[in-house]
């Protein structure tokens, strides 16, 4: 009985850990809908920021993938 | 786990069997010298490279051939990479960079072969570059600055008051560095390839409505060509941008 306790709880957090993924969802949109409009308002100057436009959606999607790793700790090592 | 896929019907998924290390011959215990899937999909990976960049530049011409204008392409797209980020300075570390760029992009891109390994889904794989890149920064900025490298965590331009609270902050977020470094691209490659595998169990469990499905996975096979080329990109440009703390000046 405890061991079930365990294993459900374990699936739980585990699906509660993919809520992460809306954060990072969020964050990309964000990064690149700015972009978006920037490059729009001066598409001359568009071109120059691709490379910061990558790593901040690298940077904001890294955050993401944080809570799948915990997601698969959760479901494969605890 | 027999039980739950007969309840489900014949469904039958298991998206991470891709991601096992087998040995090449036989199934022994895998020692550190055991040549498994692993190791022959990371040598594929070099010999492409070394195909793409040493073979077909080997009779080099004013009108290049195929092999020789995609070459340049790669020596020319890192290069300016390197230059724009990492500043003039950072060029000798061009090779360096070149390599792992082009390691990591075709490890990706051969991976996406059905039925082969993707070396860099294992966070083995890719911690160990991440290591490296870190490592090499972190040696490279004490050779080069000295004492004066840890004028990186003082930010000059804040408040004294907060100064000590963002010095925290940075050296926490330095060392995290080769943890999101190398998590970034191998749950990237990880969770694509765990998601094709993951509609293959509905196209073989649907029958003649199989169709969406499949249609499906040509659709996120065509993302996961863009995840490939972009993951290896943002790995090699995030590289510079540690590569420029080291060698660069201050850009506080």
């Amino acid at each position: 009985m405890e061991g079930d306790i365990a294993e459900m709880g374990k699936f739980i957090g585990a699906g509660l850990a993919t809520m992460g993924l809306g954060g990072a969802g969020i964050g990309v949109g964000h990064i690149a809908g700015n972009f978006l409009a920037g490059a729009l308002r001066n598409p001359s100057a568009a071109p120059g920021q691709m490379a910061n436009l990558f790593v901040g959606i690298a940077f904001a999607e890294a955050l993401g993938i944080f809570s799948f790793l915990i997601a698969l700790l959760l479901m494969f090592a605890v | 786990m027999a039980t739950t896929d007969e309840a489900a019907g014949g469904l039958q998924i298991h998206p991470m069997d891709q991601f096992i290390v087998k040995p090449l011959f036989g199934d022994g215990p895998i020692e550190w010298y055991t040549p498994t899937n692993v190791t022959l999909w990371m040598a594929i990976a070099v010999l492409a490279m070394v195909a793409l960049l040493v073979l077909s530049t080997r009779r080099r011409a004013i009108v290049p051939s195929r092999g020789q204008s995609v070459a340049e392409l790669f020596y020319g797209f890192i290069h300016k990479m390197v230059e724009d980020v990492a500043g003039h300075e950072g060029l000798k570390f061009f090779p360096y960079v070149m390599t792992l760029f082009m390691f990591v992009f075709l490890s990706n891109i051969l991976g996406l072969i059905p039925m082969s390994f993707t070396t860099t889904s294992h966070i083995a794989v890719t911690a160990t570059l991440a290591l490296l890149v870190f490592f090499t920064v972190t040696i490279v900025g004490f050779v080069r600055k000295g004492p004066g490298f840890l004028a990186m965590f003082w930010v000059s331009s804040a408040p004294l008051a907060l100064r000590p609270i963002l010095a925290m902050i940075e050296v926490i977020s330095y060392f995290v560095r080769p943890l999101s470094h190398s998590i970034r691209l191998g749950g990237n490659l990880m969770a694509g390839h765990a998601v094709i595998k993951v509609f293959a169990g509905f196209a073989g469990a649907m029958g003649v409505a199989s169709v969406v499905p499949i249609a499906a996975i040509v659709a996120i096979y065509g993302l996961e060509l863009l995840v490939a080329s972009v993951q290896a990109y943002v790995f090699t440009i995030l590289t510079c941008v540690y590569l420029r703390d080291a060698v660069g000046e201050a850009h506080h």
